[in-house]
């Protein structure tokens, strides 16, 4: 209740301060009016009366993200945040994301210029020979709406339900959540347990490749070739569904330490497998001699534990977190995710503080993962050259620079550095694949820039 | 294998639940530092959606903190 009639006061004295029609107040009555609420006149002079409701709060932010020689990324999310009189919370976030560049197709490097066809049959792109072949035409934009009202629906217990909607140029998703919370021991202890579901539907330019073909190579202007490039697709839109598990455990150690830990299930069925993404067929020389769509199971379990402790030393803050997981493709993984927070106080005239991170990542690869083909061996039942399901260790490091500024808003700052490194989980290489790399790394910078207001 | 992940995830909690139920915890006037934004278990949610669209476009992994589900065509 503290931190909820601070703000109510600042907003009064704001207000009372200058007669500027300030942003929040304009972005309050707008999101009011969007919402429907009953009383726009209520919901205005709540945010000046400093009653219990508390104002409407704002987040917004702004990441780039930018892969060497790949993938570029802009994602904006703005939030909007209120507190109801009793408690309730709505919380409302729009993201929109837009990315742009290349990504591996999954075929291995040769010492000879290949020639891949585009993922919608129109046009072909050349790799120069020894480059890890990358498909140059990745471009989506994506827009997320997501809506989650929580509150307490008897004393210990609390409720919340959420609503999460994403549409991309090619791929619709919806989904559900629901949680519940109870806490006992003076709020000590909390125990959760929450489900959610979500239905997507794929429409891949091109449509859904036939697993296993081969990837139709020539010339795309030719009489035949729309009938020819037909005949490796199965259809032109496909679905998959999540239904997820999590239940999770939080206690109070002492005054200074909070501990949590999750359990979660989560069931994946539909189509699984990556369009865009093909295979090598080699020969004993390691000679590209085809390339073959990819093709993965319709079905994955994957389980997670998850422990989080948060550390309160004199002035500063450690959050520490490490993640287990599972699935029923052999895959597993570490995570190790770490931040620091150091306030700097009123050094830089201005509360302040720095957050250094660390994260890292390993994991092992999936069953039926393989860099590439054999054409001496029996086609498996499945198989991805998908680098993201092969054997990897990844780390990030950054650094988050946040300052209070005028009227108590928030700007922070946050630079990182991602790396992955594929690695090799013991595939013999035949002939000139000696001679050409394999497993490639990603490097990538993160910058951030968010405004609370 | 599984099942033993499992029973240590579910054994731990209630572990601390139970044996500790003596000494764990604070008094409601204690809380002074546990009530600090910086002490709450997701302190940065805007950050923490932006990492989790990243890292599930780039790893096999997903979830653990929250729900993994699906939300995108980035994997």
């Amino acid at each position: 209740m503290v931190a909820i009639n601070t703000s109510g006061n600042n907003k009064m004295n704001n207000k009372m301060k200058t007669e500027k029609i300030n942003i929040k107040a304009a972005l309050t009555i707008a999101t009011a009016a969007l919402l429907g609420v009953s009383n726009l006149a209520q919901a205005e002079s709540s945010t000046i009366s400093g009653t219990e409701e508390s104002a409407w709060e704002f987040d917004s932010a702004f990441l780039f993200y930018s892969e060497v020689d790949r993938v570029s990324a802009g994602e904006a999310i703005f939030n909007a945040k209120k507190t109801f009189a009793n408690d309730e919370v709505l919380n409302l976030k729009l993201t929109i994301d837009a990315l742009t560049g290349a990504s591996a197709n999954g075929a291995v490097a040769q010492p000879t210029v290949q020639t891949f066809t585009r993922p919608s049959g129109n046009g072909q792109y050349d790799v120069a020979p020894g480059d890890t072949p990358l498909d140059d035409t990745f471009h989506d934009t994506r827009v997320q709406l997501n809506g989650q009202w929580t509150q307490l629906i008897a004393p210990d217990y609390t409720a919340s339900g959420g609503l999460h909607i994403s549409k991309e140029y090619d791929y619709l998703s919806l989904g559900i959540n629901g949680n519940i919370a109870v806490d006992f021991d003076r709020k000590n202890s909390t125990f959760s347990a929450g489900f959610s579901y979500f239905q997507d539907t794929f429409t891949p330019e091109g449509g859904i490749p036939k697993p296993f073909a081969s990837m139709l190579v020539g010339d795309s202007n030719e009489p035949t070739w729309d009938e020819e490039f037909a005949k490796t697709r199965i259809g032109s839109e496909d679905d998959k569904s999540t239904a997820d598990i999590l239940l999770g455990f939080t206690q109070v150690i002492n005054r200074r330490m909070l501990m949590q830990f999750n359990y979660s299930y989560s069931m994946v069925d539909g189509y699984l497998t990556d369009p865009f993404k093909i295979l090598s067929v080699v020969d004993n020389n390691g000679v590209s001699q085809d390339y073959v769509y990819e093709s993965r199971p319709d079905s994955r379990i994957k389980q997670s534990i998850y422990a989080q402790s948060l550390y309160h030393f004199d002035t500063t803050v450690l959050d520490v977190s490490y993640r287990y997981m599972w699935d029923d493709w052999e895959i597993t993984s570490h995570t190790i995710d770490s931040r620091f927070i150091i306030p700097l106080g009123d050094s830089f005239g201005t509360e302040s503080y720095l957050q250094p991170h660390f994260r890292f990542y390993q994991q092992s690869a999936a069953d039926f993962y393989r860099p590439f083909i054999m054409d001496s061996d029996p086609l498996p039942a499945f198989a991805s050259a998908d680098y993201r399901i092969g054997e990897m260790t990844a780390f990030t490091v950054g650094l988050k620079y946040g300052l209070l500024v005028n009227n108590g808003h928030e700007l922070s700052f946050r630079l990182e550095y991602y790396s992955q490194t594929s690695t090799d989980a013991g595939f013999e290489e035949p002939g000139v694949l000696k001679d050409v790399e394999l497993y490639s790394s990603v490097d990538a910078i993160i910058a951030q820039v968010t405004y609370s207001f | 294998m599984m099942y033993k992940k499992l029973q240590l995830t579910l054994i731990i909690p209630i572990l601390i639940s139970t044996t500790g139920c003596a000494s764990l915890g604070v008094e409601p006037w204690e809380r002074d530092l546990l009530a600090k934004k910086e002490m709450s278990l997701n302190a940065a949610p805007i950050d923490a959606a932006l990492d989790d669209h990243v890292y599930f476009s780039k790893e096999a992994s997903s979830g653990g903190k929250g729900f993994g589900g699906g939300g995108c065509g980035c994997n």
